[in-house]
């Protein structure tokens, strides 16, 4: 189910992200302040958005879980934090690089995008603790899912707030971002947004595939087998394990 | 729905003032908390922006203790299936322990606040006073919200003491800020000057949100 | 509201879920308005598990439950005011009274406080209300659980080994509350094969979640409850 398309998709993602680190190298011009160093925005940027759209999609997901009851919603809302959650790994990363190249120091507090996404990373650093440490599945779920709304109606507000403390004490460091771009940045940076959107995706969807495959392989070896087939796989993971079985509509 | 977390906070209140666990160990955290800070900032008084941040910043961790507590007598003395057997409304749960915890947190406050005005804090805090009321009303409220919603999360799980601080201190941090900034013209060392309306503002968005949201998921986490 | 003739419980295939494990599977049966149901079966055999699910803590996995006319999950809010379930946990507050206790189920359950005044002297219990639980004895608090119980007078009792504690005065005091009554009908376990049996009209033996015995008890000797526990 999820693997089809993913080969087309995977080859749009890789002549999108090498389309866009030619440009990035070869056709956006250097920046007049902060010279080279300052194509990490091109990296940098793009992987805030999608890593900030993931974790909203998760919850977004999350809600029709909680509302369907339907495995499969879990299962997509937890791929989806888990991938952001490592894309804002990157973003911290290379926001660091770029503070270090720029002024010097490995972590600035004036930048608003920045702080901010420290912030959201510590919240969702919780989120697979949370899930670990509930062992009924079912349970484990929907406590993930109410995680996963809680913390998506936080994002927005997040940003909110710490852009609102940072406004009249400095002016944005790691600018250019936003409107005034001139136009071959902003070609190269939609570019690269697109790249990594098609990126997230690719990999969200291949990381459904695996898992789904995984689960069908487990129920055909348990059939082999002649077991009796339970109606729910567990392990001690953080992963939500999907069932096979519809679940009976109980309402 | 009223009638019930009408009880229910009746029930808490009468647990807490009989066994008086919670808000002693609150208050006295918070005290210590300002002796601790006396000697890690090596300073004999604090004033500003200074003081808005000890002072917000202890109560924050105080009030991680109430958190971890709030849920506990349910989860061990069957509380939840006496609740969850009655034919109330669920959501009652979250209003009267978020009360509750209000009630808690602003007994707390009743201490700390002298308790900083008289160890730490350089101006006199009483003509700032009613401001000062006025923000904590507001903070407590997203504090008990959240603070509720992360000590239920976490009273299902093995590692619940660490999961609930852990969950509640990133919700916090708007609290944090707006708080902290709102607070800081009114400590000011030459008199209270006037509070930036964007901070009660958005401490009042910041309650309205995660109250609304609370209201929408709470049901989800007493279900089977 | 369920009809006078209509039965009290309902399962059909009936199936509760434990982590890998099936708790209940295929579950069938159908208890009258005013009978006894005895449910017996060895520690893990699902008994407390159905208990729950008929007391509408837990929701069923598969199959259909029928309680007092009322399809569960979806319309458990409408029964939850009319079933009493006594387990293994009194479910009451250690550090306050039975008073304190009774009278906040009171509020809960939206029932008069007099009642409660009334179940603390049918128990014996009216002299100790105003001790907290922690100092009472088990005996008295499984007492004051059955107080809570039956406080809101429900129609179905669903009780885990009911008189587990309670000395020979102790069961005299409870037995009017929920012992057979026409207007009650009653779910009950026990590990007692013979005193389950001479109570019951029904008789449900489960193993590994499975019916094993099911059916009137006329036709149920004490050799097959034996049987389940082998």
């Amino acid at each position: 189910m999820y693997g089809k398309g993913l080969r087309a998709l995977s080859l749009a993602t890789t002549v999108v992200l090498t389309a866009a680190f030619a440009l990035v190298f070869f056709y956006a011009p250097n920046d007049a302040d902060q010279g080279f160093v300052q194509k990490i925005f091109y990296i940098h940027v793009p992987m805030a958005i999608v890593a900030l759209c993931g974790f909203i999609a998760g919850g977004v997901m999350a809600i029709a879980h909680l509302r369907t009851r339907a495995q499969k919603w879990d299962m997509r809302s937890y791929v989806a934090i888990h991938l952001s959650l490592i894309l804002g790994v990157g973003v911290l990363l290379t926001g660091a690089i770029w503070a270090k190249a720029s002024w010097g120091h490995w972590w600035v507090w004036n930048e608003p995008t920045l702080v901010s996404f420290l912030i959201i990373f510590l919240l969702y650093a919780c989120y697979q603790p949370l899930r670990f440490s509930i062992e009924d599945p079912e349970r484990q779920a929907r406590y993930a899912s109410v995680f996963a709304v809680v913390a998506g109606a936080f994002v927005p507000l997040n940003f909110l707030a710490v852009r609102l403390a940072q406004a009249y004490t400095h002016p944005r460091v790691l600018g250019t971002t936003g409107g005034n771009l001139p136009g071959d940045m902003r070609f190269t940076f939609l570019v690269a947004l697109a790249g990594m959107v098609l990126l997230f995706v690719t990999l969200w969807k291949y990381e459904m595939a695996s898992k789904h495959a995984t689960m069908q392989l487990r129920a055909l070896r348990r059939k082999l087998a002649g077991e009796e087939e339970p109606v729910r796989a567990t392990g001690r993971t953080a992963a939500p394990a999907a069932t096979l079985h519809a679940r009976p509509d109980t309402h | 729905m009223r009638r019930t977390a009408a009880a229910v906070v009746r029930k808490d209140l009468l647990l807490e003032l009989r066994t008086k666990e919670t808000v002693p160990a609150m208050a006295l955290f918070a005290v210590t908390t300002f002796v601790v800070f006396h000697f890690g900032l090596n300073r004999g008084s604090v004033a500003g922006d200074l003081a808005a941040g000890v002072f917000w910043v202890t109560l924050l961790f105080a009030a991680m203790l109430g958190i971890n507590r709030l849920f506990v007598a349910e989860r061990e003395q069957g509380g939840f299936d006496a609740f969850l057997l009655a034919p109330t409304d669920r959501t009652a749960l979250l209003a009267a322990k978020a009360a509750a915890l209000f009630v808690f947190l602003s007994v707390l406050e009743l201490i700390a606040v002298p308790a900083f005005a008289l160890l730490l804090l350089d101006p006199s805090p009483w003509p700032a006073l009613p401001g000062l009321i006025g923000l904590l009303a507001l903070a407590n409220v997203g504090i008990a919200v959240i603070g509720t919603l992360a000590s239920a999360l976490a009273i299902q799980t093995r590692a619940r003491d660490l999961i609930a601080p852990l969950l509640a201190l990133p919700l916090l941090i708007p609290v944090v800020i707006a708080a902290a900034k709102a607070t800081t013209p009114l400590l000011l060392a030459g008199g209270p000057g006037d509070v930036a309306a964007r901070w009660p503002l958005i401490l009042g968005l910041y309650d309205v949100v995660f109250a609304l949201t609370a209201y929408a998921v709470f049901d989800f986490l007493l279900e089977d | 509201m369920a009809a006078p003739d209509e039965p009290a419980v309902e399962l059909h295939d009936v199936g509760r879920d434990y982590g890998e494990r099936a708790a209940l599977r295929g579950v069938t049966l159908t208890v009258p308005a005013g009978a006894t149901l005895a449910v017996f079966g060895p520690n893990g055999a699902g008994k407390s598990t159905l208990l729950r699910v008929l007391a509408t803590l837990l929701r069923p996995h598969r199959g259909s439950v029928r309680v007092l006319g009322r399809e569960l999950p979806r319309e458990g809010w409408a029964v939850r005011g009319r079933i009493g379930l006594l387990g293994h946990d009194p479910l009451l507050y250690r550090d306050l009274s039975g008073r304190e206790n009774l009278r906040y189920q009171a509020r809960l359950f939206g029932v008069d406080a007099a009642r409660v005044d009334e179940l603390l002297e049918r128990t014996g219990m009216a002299r100790r209300a105003d001790e907290p639980l922690r100092t009472l004895s088990r005996g008295m608090v499984q007492r004051l659980a059955v107080c809570r119980t039956v406080l809101h007078d429900p129609p179905l009792l669903l009780l885990d080994e009911p008189l587990a504690n309670l000395d020979p005065a102790a069961v005299d005091a409870v037995e009017p509350l929920i012992g057979r009554d026409a207007r009650r009908t009653r779910v009950m376990t026990s590990h007692d094969p013979a005193a389950g049996l001479a109570q019951a009209d029904l008789v449900l033996g489960l193993r590994g979640g499975r019916a094993v015995v099911a059916g009137p008890a006329a036709g149920v000797t004490e050799a097959d409850v034996g049987a389940l526990y082998r």
